[in-house]
């Protein structure tokens, strides 16, 4: 239900932004630059910081130690926005992430939530049939793998660092990092090897 | 919610989340979801000190207050799921207490 | 604990109502309406006129007939115009 907002309230929005700019508290041009900083943030982040932990064992310590000065060194300004947690899958544990509260996200490495992230559906359902809720994405855990389900409910947001898949051995960062989407930061996707790169 | 007590939880205790409902006592603001009150869980980690959201979204000084991150068994808390799957939440120290006695082990 | 309270309308996790109702994967972005409520949240917790928290405890006031009703960002600009009204920084009588 991204439903467009209804006329109404596009009109509050706009007496609200007139209000504030004639009292001098905002100004088009900072609406105009911070709406073009929040839309560079994309989840191509948070990829390439899970393919450079898959290469460099040592990077992938300290991200894991912390998320945050590892996105900094990403060139990501990470000023203001909370702790970035990460959330090591291993052999016998898989990680999702939902906030149950409202939608807590790690949008500095992620950029905007998408939709069905923020739904009553996934929220509700993601902590009590989240495998369920996997299915849907065609995702299965491999029998002998836990679920760990993480409710994002306060001051830290986190991101799934999944394991890296068979078949890719010998790719470089850019390739590795391709096969990292949005889905697979959250966790309710896996990585997944492309028949033809992985015949290759 | 009663004034702090910090009881300095370590990784690997065991604690319980209180079992109480601001909700139902008036207009408040708590980070605590409804369905771990009274559930048992292990510290996993501590996570710092962050200032308290039931202050901040009033307006109010907000002293800080540890946050950990806890574990669930995920099946016990709604008698369903795979055995092992556990849940892995934030929860703030005024929401915790020490667990009275050993409880099933979060995977 | 079945005789816990019942939860309040934001706090989700486990809602029946929800059970086995497929998530609606839309993949669209949010539009210009949406980006520019996020930006002006965003500008108003930078200058300290309002905390995240202060937009959460808004939303959560929400009615729950409209809570419903309304987007996700319709919910956030509900909250962010009721709380600088509730803060002074505007009059009702501007934004009615």
């Amino acid at each position: 239900m991204s439903a467009p907002a209804r006329p109404e309230s596009l009109a509050l929005l706009e007496r609200l932004v007139t209000a504030l700019k004639a009292k001098g508290l905002v100004s088009e041009e900072e609406i105009a630059a911070r709406q073009a900083s929040t839309d560079r943030a994309s989840p191509e982040i948070g990829a390439r910081m899970v393919a450079r932990a898959w290469l460099d064992p040592a990077w992938r310590k300290s991200m894991v130690a912390n998320g945050a000065a590892a996105a900094e060194q990403m060139g990501v300004s990470m000023a203001g926005a909370p702790p970035l947690g990460i959330l090591e899958d291993t052999p016998t544990l898989h990680h999702l992430v939902v906030c149950t509260l409202c939608s807590c996200y790690p949008r500095a490495v992620l950029g905007y939530p998408p939709h069905w992230y923020k739904s009553f559906e996934y929220r509700s359902r993601a902590v009590r049939e989240p495998r369920a809720v996997l299915a849907e994405w065609g995702t299965t855990i491999a029998p002998g793998v836990q679920l760990r389900v993480i409710d994002s409910t306060a001051d830290y947001r986190w991101m799934v660092l999944p394991l890296r898949p068979a078949g890719t051995e010998g790719w470089d960062e850019a390739q590795l990092a391709a096969l990292v989407t949005r889905d697979v930061l959250v966790g309710v996707a896996l990585p997944r090897v492309p028949m033809a790169a992985a015949a290759e | 919610m009663s004034p702090a007590f910090s009881h300095g939880f370590a990784p690997g205790d065991r604690v319980r989340v209180k079992d109480d409902w601001p909700e139902a006592r008036g207009r408040c603001h708590i980070r605590t979801p409804h369905y771990l009150r009274g559930r048992h869980g292990r510290v996993e980690r501590v996570l710092g000190s962050f200032p308290n959201p039931e202050d901040l979204a009033f307006g109010r000084p907000a002293p800080a207050r540890p946050l950990y991150h806890v574990l669930f068994d995920q099946p016990p808390i709604w008698s369903e799921g795979e055995a092992g799957d556990s849940l892995l939440v934030e929860i703030f120290e005024h929401w915790l207490e020490p667990a009275p006695k050993p409880v099933k082990e979060a995977a | 604990m079945t005789d816990a309270p019942i939860p309040a309308i934001h706090d989700l996790g486990g809602a029946s109502r929800y059970r086995c109702t497929p998530v609606e994967r839309d993949e669209a972005p949010p539009d210009d309406f949406g980006k520019r409520v996020d930006a002006l949240r965003q500008i108003l917790a930078q200058k300290k006129m309002m905390t995240v928290d202060e937009l959460r405890r808004g939303i959560e006031s929400i009615p729950e007939a409209e809570y419903f009703s309304l987007t996700y960002y319709e919910r956030w600009l509900t909250s962010i115009t009721a709380l600088m009204v509730e803060k002074g920084v505007i009059a009702a009588e501007e934004v009615r």
